[in-house]
This record gives structure tokens, C-alpha cells and sequence, in this order.
């Protein structure tokens, strides 16, 4: 790795500092929002006042706020995020057993969006205001305006429950052991142990939780790869391109395509974002037991804790992803390097 | 300048449904045929039919009369918040860009903390803080949505500063409230406008996927997000249960989306 890249990467490391530290406080401040007391909460209506200031003290709750944070942040920074009051586990250990999971569907709604999301922007922009075009956009219209976990019920309704072509909820058939651990990842780790009837089974079951979740991320790619392509096309250099009698195909996969996408790249972490987003209503209608459904179990169950770090931890998640991103544009965007 | 609106066929389509949502809310009691809430046990879990037009749910409520009476649930969901964030997010912006600075630097990062998190899931943790109720959605929402106003808002009025009639304004010796107030503001506040019309759609989106984990509107009321967790159950038996809820928070936000693209192109033709 070069000096400037490296530099590239340190300036933002540093730049995230702030900025975590400003996703701590909120959740923190969040975390004191809680309406009525988390004592009470604990200990039910039948608690006494003095069984109440034990506990309160106990929990410094009657510390004074700027101690409470210290010890929240002393707390992140030792992976200890609390205890989650319904599955009676330490909060970091529920989010590492049910992050995979989440990783698998979000990578796996990635790679969908990118390899369907692009193509079709790419199409639109090339056949402007055809046929082609016109449904192009349409489809990407209504893949923005819906909402994904309508999709998901429909999907579910059509391909598990009349037809029976997918399985309609978990990750593997039922009776199946997963496989051997090693990134948590089922798919990944099926196929790195050569286990290929749970490999089948697994990508069976992410499919119709995997079009779903893509589903939001297509309709934004889509119309990013198309305004990007169109700007580029409109640009000098393809116009000179043109006038030197470049065939229209070698002009568009030539010339235009890498400046038109690269733009896009940028925003795969924006449409990451979403998608994890996405995950916590996707992954409640397949019953994925990710960190979707956990988040979701915790807050019909008040267990606060476990909803804080969910929140926590898909924000850092964000963060890092989009500085992956921005690197990855730094190698392929040779214009970057010489700023 | 509606001529030029009407040339566009997506704008008319965003028009006309922003116009059958609104006249929907509007007129929610004659166009239902139902009650919303009525339970009917006789009749529960039938297919569509003419007494019928979208089905029944599980205890006979009839679907239909619900969507009608859930667009007032939907519209006031999205005003609201809009109406919230919107004033403060301009103001924080355009102080940003107008004073600039140490209090530009301040706004700036916190707009920054608050869009680093994917917005549902901010919004879905203030939610889950306050208690699952409507109200407590709108506000979690509200709460996650003033920065991206804050960013355009901040954005334009940078684009706008140094022009020719508010220095004219700074050289009268204007107080520098009223500039920013009677000037600035004012003119750098279109392009957030937009942004807000199109806002309402995906926050009628976003308040329906968290009333869909349970965290906003209550049975029985009939918000769409709701009735959507509610079709769950009976997924095997009433297809369109989970079909018709569904549809209309797709039209409504087509619909905003639609005219705020249309509104768009208007501002700015070169986007076209």
C-alpha cells in the first residue's frame, strides 16, 4: 500500500473518532429516555420504596449523568453492552450469536442489487426514454415506494405457501444441523466443508429474504447507475466518441461505463445501510434469526439493553462499511490520488 | 409553470393519486362502507366480493372500510412529522451556513452522528424508548429526519450568501436575524421543500415498517403497517389481508414521490 493511500485511510479513521463518539452519547441519551423507571421496570408493581432506592443505587442510577456515561462508554470499550433481561445473556454474546446471520442475507441482498441493479441502470440510460427505459424506471419507482416487508408477505404467500418452491422461514430445513462453524455464515461454511446438501438448503432459504431485501436497494441502484450514466453521456468526450464514428456499443462499455459507475460504488454504502436497515422488518417476516428479529424480539419483550446494542452495533457497522467504500474508491478513482 | 407539469404523464400520475389519497382522508365516512373497527364474527375471513370489496379479516372487520380510514391515519403520520422536522432542520441549516464557523462546525457534526445511523433503525430505538404508540413513532421520526433538511438547507444558503441582495441587506445595516429570517431563509428553501414532499411518502413508509414490528399504531386501529403484522396470521387463509394494506402504502408513496420528482424537474430543468 502506498503513502498516500495510507494517509487517505488515517485521515479517516480519525474522522470517525468524533463521530463514534457522538453515536455513544446519543445512544446513551437515548437509553435515558425511557419513560418511568428502569428499577420499577425490573422489579414489577409490587416493589417496595426501599427495595426500589436499593436497586437504583445498585444500578447508579443515582449517579450523576456525566458518571453514567463514563461507565456506559468504560463498559463499551470492554464489550460488556449489558445484560439482555430476555435471554438472560450478556448483550455482546446474544449480538455476536446472531450477527452472521444478518451478514449473510445483507451480503447476499448486496450481491443481487449490484448484479441486477447496475445492469438495468446501465440498460436505461443507454436505451433513454425507450421502451426499455420506460418499465426500467417504473419498476425502479415502485421498488423505492414499497415497502419491502409487504414484499416479503406477498413472496412468502406465492413461492412457500401456494406454489412450495422456497422454505418460508429459518435458515436451514428443519432437523438439519448447520454446519461446522466457522464464519457463522451458512453458506460460506457449508461450502468450505463441502457439505453440499446444507449448502443447498441454506441458499434455498435466503432466496425469497434475499430478493426482498434487495428489492429496496435495486430501485435506488438502479436510478443511480441511470442519472450517472446519463450524465456521463452527455460529456465531451463521448460526444468526440461519437463524432469519430466509435461503433454505439463500444462508445457505451468503452468509454462511458467506468466513469458511469464508478459514481455508484460511493453509494453501495448508502444502499448497505439500507439494507440493514431493512433487515430488522425482512428478517421479522422470515423469521431469519438475525439481528433483525432479535432487535424486534427485545422490543416486544422491553428489553431495552439488547435494543441499544442492536442499534449500536448496525451504526458502527454503517460507519465501517462506508469507509471500506470510500477506500475502495480511492484505489479505483485515479483522479482521488492526485488530490 | 402547471402547463410545464401537466408535459410530464409521471407527474400527472403523482398529482392524481396525491389528490384520491387527500379527497380519501377527506371523505372517509362516505366512502367506506363499513366500520373499521366493527367486529363481525359471521362474517370473518371472506374473499373479496361486492358487499365485501377487499375481503374480511379474522374477526370480520371489512378491509376496505380500514384502508379508507387508515389514509387519515397515514397522512396525518407523515404532516406531522414533516411539519416538525422540517422548520427545525431548515433553521438549524441555515444558521450553519449564514453564521458559518465554530456554530457550522457544531451543527454540522451533529447532523453527521445522526445520519450515521440507517434511519429506521434510530428511529425504531427512540420508538422502542418511548413506548409503542403512534405518537411516539411520529416524534422518534421526526427526530431522525430533521438533518437531511439541515444539509440542503445549509447547502443552498452557502450558494446564496455572498449574492448581490443580501449583502445589499448586510450593507443597510439589517439586523442579522432579520436577514436570515426575511432573506436567507427564503430564498434558499425550495430544494428542502421539494425534499419534504417527497419525505412525505417515505415517512408514511417508514411509520407503517415500524407499526409492522409493532411499535407504532395499535390494534385495532387500522394503520397499514398494522394491519399488514396483523395479516401474519392468517397469511394461509386471506390472501388479501395481506395484499390490499399493502397496495395502498405503495400508491400513497408513489404518489408524494411523483410529484416531488415533478416538482423537481420544474426547479431545476437541467436535471431532465
Amino acid at each position: 500500500m502506498r503513502m498516500d493511500a495510507l494517509k487517505f485511510v488515517g485521515k479517516r479513521l480519525l474522522l470517525m473518532i468524533p463521530i463514534l463518539i457522538g453515536i455513544s452519547i446519543l445512544t446513551f441519551a437515548i437509553s435515558n429516555t425511557i419513560p418511568g423507571d428502569p428499577a420499577r421496570l425490573i422489579l414489577g408493581p409490587k416493589a417496595t420504596p426501599e427495595g426500589l432506592e436499593a436497586l437504583r443505587e445498585d444500578m447508579g442510577l443515582n449517579d450523576p449523568l456525566y458518571v453514567q456515561y463514563g461507565r456506559y462508554m468504560g463498559g463499551i470499550f470492554q464489550g460488556d453492552l449489558g445484560q439482555s433481561t430476555y435471554s438472560q445473556k450478556p448483550v455482546s454474546a446474544d449480538l455476536i450469536r446472531y450477527s452472521p446471520a444478518t451478514f449473510e442475507l445483507t451480503l447476499f441482498a448486496m450481491v443481487i442489487t449490484v448484479l441486477i441493479g447496475i445492469p438495468l441502470g446501465i440498460i436505461s440510460a443507454s436505451k433513454k426514454d425507450k421502451i426499455a427505459d420506460q418499465i426500467t424506471r417504473i419498476f425502479a419507482l415502485i421498488g423505492v415506494a414499497m415497502p419491502a416487508f409487504w414484499l416479503g408477505l406477498l413472496l412468502l404467500l406465492l413461492f412457500y405457501l401456494k406454489l412450495g418452491v422456497f422454505p418460508g422461514s429459518g435458515r436451514l430445513d428443519s432437523g438439519m444441523s448447520p454446519p461446522t462453524y466457522i464464519t457463522g455464515m451458512y453458506t460460506v461454511d457449508a461450502l468450505l466443508t463441502g457439505n453440499w446438501p446444507v449448502f443447498k438448503a441454506a441458499v434455498m432459504h435466503l432466496v425469497l429474504p434475499g430478493i426482498t431485501l434487495a428489492a429496496i436497494t435495486i430501485g435506488m441502484i438502479t436510478r443511480m447507475t441511470r442519472s450517472s450514466m446519463l450524465e456521463v453521456l452527455k460529456s465531451d468526450y463521448i460526444r468526440t466518441a461519437h463524432a469519430k464514428g466509435a461503433p454505439e456499443n463500444r462508445v457505451l462499455y468503452g468509454h462511458a461505463l467506468r466513469n458511469g459507475v464508478m459514481p455508484v460504488i460511493t453509494l453501495l454504502g448508502m444502499a448497505f445501510g439500507h439494507a440493514l436497515g431493512g433487515s430488522v422488518l425482512v428478517e421479522s417476516v422470515f423469521s431469519w434469526p438475525g439481528l433483525g428479529r432479535y432487535a424486534v424480539n427485545a422490543i416486544t419483550y422491553l428489553d431495552f439493553p439488547a435494543v441499544m446494542g442492536v442499534t449500536l452495533l448496525i451504526a458502527i457497522l454503517f460507519i465501517l462499511v462506508n469507509l471500506i467504500v470510500d477506500t475502495l474508491y480511492f484505489f479505483i478513482d485515479p483522479r482521488l490520488k492526485h488530490n | 409553470m402547471v402547463r410545464r407539469i401537466l408535459r410530464s404523464p409521471l407527474s400527472v400520475v403523482g398529482i392524481v393519486l396525491v389528490l384520491i389519497i387527500l379527497l380519501t382522508a377527506l371523505f372517509a365516512p362516505l366512502i367506506a362502507t363499513h366500520s373499521p373497527t366493527e367486529v363481525d364474527l359471521l362474517s370473518k375471513l371472506e374473499a373479496p366480493s361486492a358487499e365485501h370489496y377487499f375481503g374480511t379479516d379474522e374477526v370480520g372487520r371489512d378491509i376496505f372500510s380500514r384502508i379508507v380510514y387508515g389514509t387519515r391515519i397515514s397522512l396525518r403520520i407523515g404532516l406531522l412529522v414533516v411539519l416538525i422536522s422540517f422548520p427545525i432542520g431548515t433553521i438549524l441549516g441555515a444558521v450553519a451556513g449564514y453564521i458559518g464557523g465554530r456554530v457550522d462546525q457544531v451543527i454540522m457534526r451533529i447532523t453527521d452522528v445522526f445520519l450515521s445511523f440507517p434511519g429506521i433503525i434510530l428511529a425504531m430505538s427512540i420508538a422502542a424508548a418511548l413506548g409503542p404508540s403512534i405518537e411516539n413513532v411520529m416524534l422518534a421520526l421526526a427526530a431522525t429526519w430533521w438533518p437531511w433538511y439541515t444539509r440542503i438547507v445549509r447547502s443552498s444558503v452557502l450558494s446564496i450568501k455572498n449574492s448581490e441582495f443580501i449583502e445589499a441587506s448586510r450593507a443597510l445595516g439589517a439586523n442579522p436575524f432579520r436577514i436570515l429570517f426575511k432573506e436567507v431563509i427564503p430564498n434558499a428553501i425550495a430544494p428542502a421543500t421539494i425534499q419534504a414532499s417527497l419525505d412525505l411518502g417515505f415517512v408514511i413508509l417508514s411509520a407503517a415498517g415500524l407499526s409492522f414490528i409493532g411499535l407504532g399504531a395499535q390494534p385495532p386501529s387500522p394503520e397499514w403497517g398494522a394491519m399488514l403484522s396483523n395479516s401474519r396470521e392468517i397469511l394461509r387463509d386471506a390472501w388479501w389481508a395481506a395484499t390490499f394494506p399493502g397496495v395502498a402504502i405503495l400508491l400513497t408513496v408513489l404518489g408524494f414521490n411523483l410529484l416531488g420528482d415533478g416538482l423537481n424537474d420544474l426547479l431545476d430543468p437541467k436535471q431532465r
